[in-house]
């Protein structure tokens, strides 16, 4: 097992002013330090999570019996469309950039990450984005209120006036997520520690390397389509107004050539920190290591080529269809030689259940299951039938929430003796996860059911026949979301007390991170780690 | 350290210009969109407009035209066709029309946007004469009827029996105001 040793060779070379970090609102303010900036977006996602998760409580206490109850109509809109922008922009990918920064460096044995005062920055931003958009909801006409994938012209000739807020906040978020990506690309590139080839990274490196490329690639596509509702909003363009020559149609392909990519951004990451928690827990290295890298960089590339299967719909001819069905289906094959390698990994350990270890055994079920149903959805015929129904939130919820969220608790638990030096207490990370799992198959898995019946999703209301279903997904979902009340109480006592943690934590734990002592000091590998 | 930087630079350039030339390649989209809906017919714009060279007429078989009208959302317009339907010999010259009226107290200037069912079909269909192709205004009250002249190439796959054509009107009143007040603007200041 890893001792404390290896850091002290640190302590004599620091520079005299590298003491540790500044005092009072300065040190976060104006701190360039990755663990601080890493802290920072983990704490900013739970809040935003919360929020979002809160707005989601809305919509199922609306939705737990037919009929018109608690809210109007369009606030209901409004609260479908920020639960979806909240949840993607603000929960899932700064809780992932947050990881990263924390991370990566330790990873890949670097002091830092390469462009701190950058990183300062992009973090920095991102309260201000989503205190524009949230801003929203106080304003005359409300939020936005067209859905998060806010299809023109519903987001343009029929917006409520907030509507320029929310191309602000997008723009914003959109500075903030490519500054990070540029960053972390950055980092991965020139600051390895000697020795640290790119073959030998960890895979959560790996997977953040390839999903900042993503970023790059698709982040200002997002930007694009804004601006372009923007013009047609206030001067006069017509993109996508058909009066004037443009087509409705277009806005979606911009979309989700964003959109699809996007997808992704969300999952990847997800996948690389999976990769890292089953061979702790398993005991064993981990199964098909170029194998799982290969396919990760596949499903990026193939991401570019898939986006009109969330349009099969709008009419295209049917040799589009087609590419665009067969194109997604082929995603199957790297993803389930990702999912092999995580079995093959368990196969004969000798595996032991620790919290993070179960939310990443429950990754690996619900993910798939969110996979196959995807896989159902990819069939064009099949999918005008499906199209706009429960159906399709059942997926992508059981990809997002026990699958990309899912790993965002799994890592806070595993890293989390690291960040603050304490140890689990175990009793109470189990309880979180057994009642996250039950909420959220209770949640989600009837969605199918009323999906297939033919309930269409962003309504208020709906027909009696789905009525059982919903209360009991509406009950899964009051289950889930206060069962987060114990992960935040879960951190909160971790930061401030528990039994002392070891350097490597787990007893299977392996790679540079565990070699430093925990909690991580305030600055670490300031003389490069030596890799073999 | 400034070894570390010197290495960033290039990086960071690198991927701030692909970040700007992906911005542009989402604009860049919207013309390759038009381009792509030309060549595979997506959308059923493709249509022939002007004088079309077709002389042959195909007396072997009819093909049924059907007109649908669509007033977009806010325009009070009385929009319809002439005929509902009508069959055509292919590569014969047909005329026909809509109707429009203007029950408003205002002046209004409208746009009629085209489109073809099955797409397949819209690049055998030549429009020698559109409404479509101009601005339509009409007076308070008033009424008009609007011409459409059409061949339907004689190439026509055997299998399309039906053709739907569909126009929705579009009413774009105000951005010719604005357009027009500056022609006034422009022409007061000549005048000076």
């Amino acid at each position: 097992m890893a001792t404390v040793d290896i850091d002290l060779p640190h302590v004599k070379d620091e520079d005299p002013h590298h003491h540790g970090p500044a005092k009072g609102i300065g040190r976060w303010l104006f701190t360039t330090n990755h663990k601080d900036i890493g802290s920072m977006y983990l704490i900013f996602s739970l809040c935003m999570f919360m929020i979002g998760g809160l707005m989601a409580l809305i919509i199922r206490a609306e939705l737990f019996q037919p009929g018109l109850q608690l809210v109007e109509p369009n606030f209901f809109n409004q609260m479908t469309t920020m639960h979806g922008l909240i949840m993607v922009f603000g929960a899932v990918m700064p809780a992932f950039v947050g990881l990263a920064n924390w991370m990566i460096p330790l990873q890949i044995g670097a002091p830092d990450m390469a462009l701190p005062r950058m990183n300062n920055w992009s973090f920095w931003i991102l309260p201000f984005a989503f205190l524009i958009l949230l801003s929203s909801l106080f304003m005359p006409g409300g939020a936005p209120n067209f859905g998060w994938t806010f299809y023109a012209p519903l987001s343009t000739t029929y917006a409520p006036d907030s509507v320029t807020f929310f191309i602000f906040g997008v723009h914003i978020m959109g500075a903030s997520s490519i500054m990070g990506a540029i960053n972390i690309i950055a980092t991965i590139l020139n600051m390895r520690a000697p020795g640290m080839t790119l073959m030998k990274m960890p895979l959560f490196v790996w997977t953040w390397l390839i999903t900042a490329f993503l970023l790059i690639a698709v982040m200002p596509v997002l930007a694009g389509v804004v601006t372009m509702m923007l013009m047609d909003i206030h001067f006069g363009t017509s993109f996508f107004n058909a009066a004037g020559g443009g087509d409705p149609v277009l806005f979606q392909h911009i979309f989700w050539f964003f959109g699809h990519p996007e997808v992704y951004i969300m999952i990847l990451p997800a996948f690389g920190i999976i990769s890292e928690i089953i061979p702790t827990f398993a005991r064993k290295r981990l199964f098909g290591y170029s194998s799982m890298v290969y396919a990760v960089a596949s499903i990026a590339l193939l991401s570019f080529v898939v986006w009109a299967h969330h349009m099969f719909t709008v009419g295209m001819p049917l040799v589009g269809e087609v590419f665009f069905m067969f194109a997604t289906m082929l995603i199957a094959v790297p993803t389930g030689v990702k999912v092999f390698n995580w079995i093959a990994t368990m196969f004969r350990g000798s595996m032991t259940f620790e919290t993070p270890m179960l939310f990443a055994l429950a990754f690996v079920v619900l993910f798939t299951i969110g996979g196959f149903s995807g896989l159902m959805l990819a069939i064009a015929p099949a999918d005008f039938q499906y199209h706009d129904t429960y159906f399709v939130v059942a997926h992508f919820h059981y990809v997002l929430v026990p699958g990309a969220i899912f790993s965002i608790m799994a890592a806070t638990y595993y890293w989390l003796p690291k960040w603050t030096g304490h140890a689990l207490n175990e009793t109470m990370g189990k309880l979180h996860f057994w009642l996250s799992f039950v909420g959220v198959n209770i949640t989600f898995f009837p969605m199918h059911f009323v999906g297939l019946a033919g309930m269409p999703r962003r309504i208020p209301d709906y027909a009696l026949q789905f009525a059982d279903f919903n209360s009991m997904a509406s009950v899964g979902a009051f289950i889930f979301g206060f069962s987060q009340l114990v992960f935040i109480y879960n951190i909160v006592q971790n930061v401030r007390s528990g039994e002392k943690a070891t350097a490597g934590v787990w007893e299977g734990s392996h790679g540079l991170e565990w070699t430093v002592p925990s909690p991580a000091p305030y600055h670490t590998f300031s003389t490069p780690p030596k890799v073999d | 350290m400034r070894d570390a930087q010197d290495k960033n630079r290039p990086v960071v350039v690198r991927l701030l210009i692909a970040s700007v030339l992906m911005f542009g390649f989402g604009f860049a989209l919207v013309p390759l969109y038009e381009v792509f809906c030309e060549i595979t017919g997506l959308n059923g714009k493709n249509f022939q407009e002007g004088p079309a060279a077709i002389t042959e007429v195909d007396r072997t078989r009819t093909v049924k035209v059907q007109f649908v009208s669509t007033n977009a959302a806010n325009m009070p317009w009385e929009f319809r066709p002439n005929e509902r339907s009508i069959r055509v010999f292919p590569g014969e010259d047909k005329v026909t029309a809509y109707y429009a009226s203007n029950p408003t107290s205002q002046w209004m200037v409208a746009q009629a946007v085209p489109s073809v069912t099955p797409s397949e079909a819209a690049p055998y269909l030549h429009k020698v004469n559109c409404f479509c192709f101009e601005r339509q205004p009409l007076d308070a009250g008033a009424e008009t009827q609007m011409p459409l002249v059409f061949v339907i190439d004689p190439q026509l796959p055997a299998h399309i029996s039906t053709i739907t054509l569909s126009y929705a009107l579009y009413d774009i009143t105000t951005n010719e105001t604005v357009t027009l007040t500056q022609d006034n603007k422009d022409k007061g200041r000549a005048s000076l």
